[in-house]
């Protein structure tokens, strides 16, 4: 089985799957002749020409609206959006149209379409202000949509793929530290992992941790080094954040009794809070500890110098050190 | 020198009990009033208090030993008590002090294994807490419980005195192959001595009227509703217990135990009323019956039917029944036989509710009809006051009317 990387993995999937059904289609900026910012459409144009690589004018409303458009009318866009900090002015587009599709027709029409969005900071290059966001707990927020973030190059290719098949609308983010920093086996073959289910990453019997994305990468780091202090971390990786595999995380939460929730994003009413609900809901007998939260500090965006940046995101040291605390309570 | 801990008198009518589980092992100091050893009765399940201060030396049954009230179950040294630290000597690894004013802070999950290993609130605050701020944690709690059931102690061979029966047995049940034996829970034992008991000394007689329960069902039907939005279960066996407790201020003969020295009219009137659950048959009592109204005895009903499935009746609520009422007729029986309950001189069986073809003005109509039964000790009253009994509640029904 080959070895490559997260970003590959995702090209292979949207390849794989415009060479399997005519009516797959990419856009988005920059997505034709010059294979995407990040290379996911590389060669595609060539491939599969103008008629089905479509390059797109910077309005990102305009790419989700068209893109709705061509699921209304039979096709299946993949829409990307070049960075996820871009994504709002295409926000009513995706959530006031595509993801009541179904709801709004009775169940008559979905909404096959896939948003591909990168997301994240941390990245060598200085994302800053409009290139670090993480927007996951807009979107999950949206009954309707499904909301996807594989962390292996495996799952990027099965989900994507998942993704592109399913009936209705899925937004796909992908970390951009995850695209060329995390190499994996992948099959060649055709292969879907199912939208839904989380997975462990790690077992352990001492805390659990519930991550995604790039925080996930940083939370396994955390954990091998949280063991030599002997302290054994059962690692969730939540995969899909809408549908919430609930049975999975409480699961973990049964066994370990202590949880640890790690996300980028500002940590006021990011995602990790639904998770730290779900928990205090359904599990409160199970607990021996709060419920904690590493993420990022509730200021308005990532930093542009290196020194504030590495200041917002969570990183494998302040993991560890809240997986110290938390055993230790 | 040990003292001799006994298995204590638990209740009134209560001739042994059941080693349900030591909470505590040889060698473990033991607090007074500490809980020690969890005892099964027929009906409920106690915790006996250490009565003394030391430390147990060695258990004198086995858990699944039934033991007669007043025979010794341990040994409890009382002046080998461990040390304690001096008055003004800081222990040296004591817990950490909780937050003033507040006990040890435990997490839902320390409370929950509390409870299921039945470690009391004063033991596990007293658990040196290994957590941030001596606060105790899953582990602390899972050690103790190691440490407190020890290496799993060699059972000894059961030591059953071969019992020598006063009198041969009566040929019991024989197993035959492939037949199975289901072990006596104390509540069936129990069950079985007293009903053997009633049958063998108390000379039984059955009266059974029908009663044509119009009234009470119309009425019922009509403010069920609206007595079940003010938070009460209007049963029918509300009504049978107002029923009965006019008919027993009219004959109190019926609320009565017969005694050689004579025959005692009970002054109180404890409605005990039979619950059927999963284990067997319950008999919790409503204390002071003939004093409540009818929506006080369907509060006490609903609480004692809850507690009754829940398990969590005290001693104090299956004692002191005069007068006891079954409604079979809640399983579809339309003429029912009861078993007085020893030290009652009478026990009435209410049966279905049947639409029935009756004649009324010498015309034929259909009426719901209840049969309704007394089961009486005839040494205490005749057949003609029992009928009398039954006919006072008739006519309580069949007159029935708002206002009651």
């Amino acid at each position: 089985m080959p070895e490559m990387r997260l970003l590959d993995a995702i090209r292979q999937a949207m390849y794989e799957e415009m060479r399997r059904d005519p009516r797959v289609i990419v856009l988005g900026e920059d997505v034709g002749p010059k294979g995407g910012v990040f290379g996911a459409t590389d060669g595609f144009y060539a491939e599969f020409g103008e008629g089905r690589v479509l390059d797109t004018p910077l309005a990102e409303s305009s790419i989700v609206g068209v893109a709705i458009g061509m699921a209304a009318n039979g096709m299946i866009p993949i829409a990307e959006i070049q960075f996820s900090d871009f994504i709002h002015p295409a926000f009513n587009q995706i959530v006031s149209e595509a993801a009541r599709m179904r709801y709004r027709s009775n169940g008559g029409f979905g909404c096959p379409m896939v948003i591909r969005a990168p997301y994240g900071g941390g990245v060598e290059v200085h994302g800053g202000l409009y290139h670090s966001q993480s927007v996951e707990a807009f979107f999950a927020h949206v009954p309707g949509l499904k909301v996807v973030t594989p962390y292996t190059p495996y799952d990027a290719k099965g989900l994507l793929k998942a993704a592109i098949r399913d009936p209705d609308p899925v937004l796909f983010l992908e970390h951009k530290r995850l695209y060329r920093a995390i190499r994996g086996e992948v099959p060649e073959d055709d292969y879907v992992v199912p939208i839904g289910p989380a997975t462990v990453r790690r077992q352990g019997t001492t805390l659990s941790v519930f991550a995604y994305g790039q925080m996930l990468h940083e939370a396994l780091r955390a954990s091998d080094e949280a063991a030599r202090d002997g302290i054994e971390a059962e690692v969730v990786d939540l995969r899909t954040l809408r549908p919430l595999d609930a049975e999975t995380i409480l699961a973990s939460v049964r066994k370990t009794n202590k949880a640890l929730i790690v996300y980028e994003d500002n940590r006021f009413m990011g995602f990790g809070a639904e998770v730290a609900a779900l928990i205090a809901e359904e599990a409160f007998e199970a607990l021996d500890g709060p419920v904690m939260r590493v993420a990022g500090p509730d200021v308005p965006a990532v930093p542009y110098a290196d020194t504030l940046a590495g200041a917002f995101i969570p990183t494998a040291a302040k993991i560890a050190g809240a997986m110290r605390q938390l055993a230790a309570y | 020198m040990p003292v001799e801990i006994r298995l204590p008198q638990l209740g009134e009518s209560i001739h042994e009990g059941t080693i349900a589980r030591w909470l505590k092992k040889p060698g473990d100091r033991v607090e007074k009033y500490e809980p020690l050893v969890e005892i099964n009765t027929d009906k409920v399940n106690v915790e006996m208090p250490s009565p003394f201060e030391g430390v147990l030396v060695e258990l004198l049954a086995a858990e699944g030993d039934v033991r007669p009230v007043g025979s010794p179950i341990a040994l409890i040294e009382t002046s080998a008590v461990a040390p304690t630290p001096a008055a003004g000597t800081a222990p040296a690894a004591g817990p950490a002090p909780a937050a003033q004013g507040v006990g040890p802070r435990l997490s839902p999950l320390v409370r929950r294994l509390a409870e299921q290993h039945r470690i009391p609130l004063s033991v596990l605050e007293t658990l040196p807490g290994s957590g941030a701020g001596g606060r105790i944690t899953k582990e602390d709690v899972l050690q103790y419980v190691a440490r407190r059931a020890g290496p799993p102690a060699p059972t000894a061979a059961p030591a059953v005195p071969p019992a020598a029966p006063a009198a041969p047995p009566v040929p019991a049940a024989a197993a035959a192959p492939g037949d199975e034996v289901v072990r006596l829970s104390p509540i069936r034992r129990t069950i079985a001595q007293r009903m053997a008991q009633s049958k063998r000394e108390i000379p039984h007689a059955y009266g059974v009227i029908e009663v044509d329960m119009s009234a009470v069902v119309a009425w019922r039907e009509a403010h069920k509703e609206a007595w079940r939005r003010d938070g009460i279960a209007l049963t029918y066996t509300a009504f049978f217990v107002r029923a009965a407790c006019e008919a027993l201020r009219a004959y109190p003969i019926v609320n009565a135990a017969w005694s050689e020295e004579g025959i005692v009219l009970r002054k109180a009137v404890n409605i005990g009323i039979g619950i059927a659950v999963d284990e067997g048959l319950l008999v919790p009592v409503i204390r002071h019956a003939d004093q409540l109204s009818l929506a006080g005895v369907a509060r006490a009903l609903d609480d004692l039917t809850s507690r009754s499935r829940a398990g969590t009746l005290t001693l104090e609520d299956v004692q002191g029944g005069t007068f006891t009422l079954t409604n079979p007729g809640v399983f579809g029986s339309i003429w029912s036989m009861p078993i007085i309950v020893p030290g009652q001189a009478a026990i009435l069986a209410t049966d279905a509710i049947v639409r029935r073809a009756v004649v009324r003005d010498d015309a034929i109509a259909i009426r719901p009809i209840m049969h309704l039964g007394l089961s009486f000790d005839h040494r205490v009253f005749d057949g003609a006051v029992a009928m009398r009994f039954l006919n006072h509640m008739k006519a309580w029904f069949e007159g029935f009317r708002d206002g009651d």
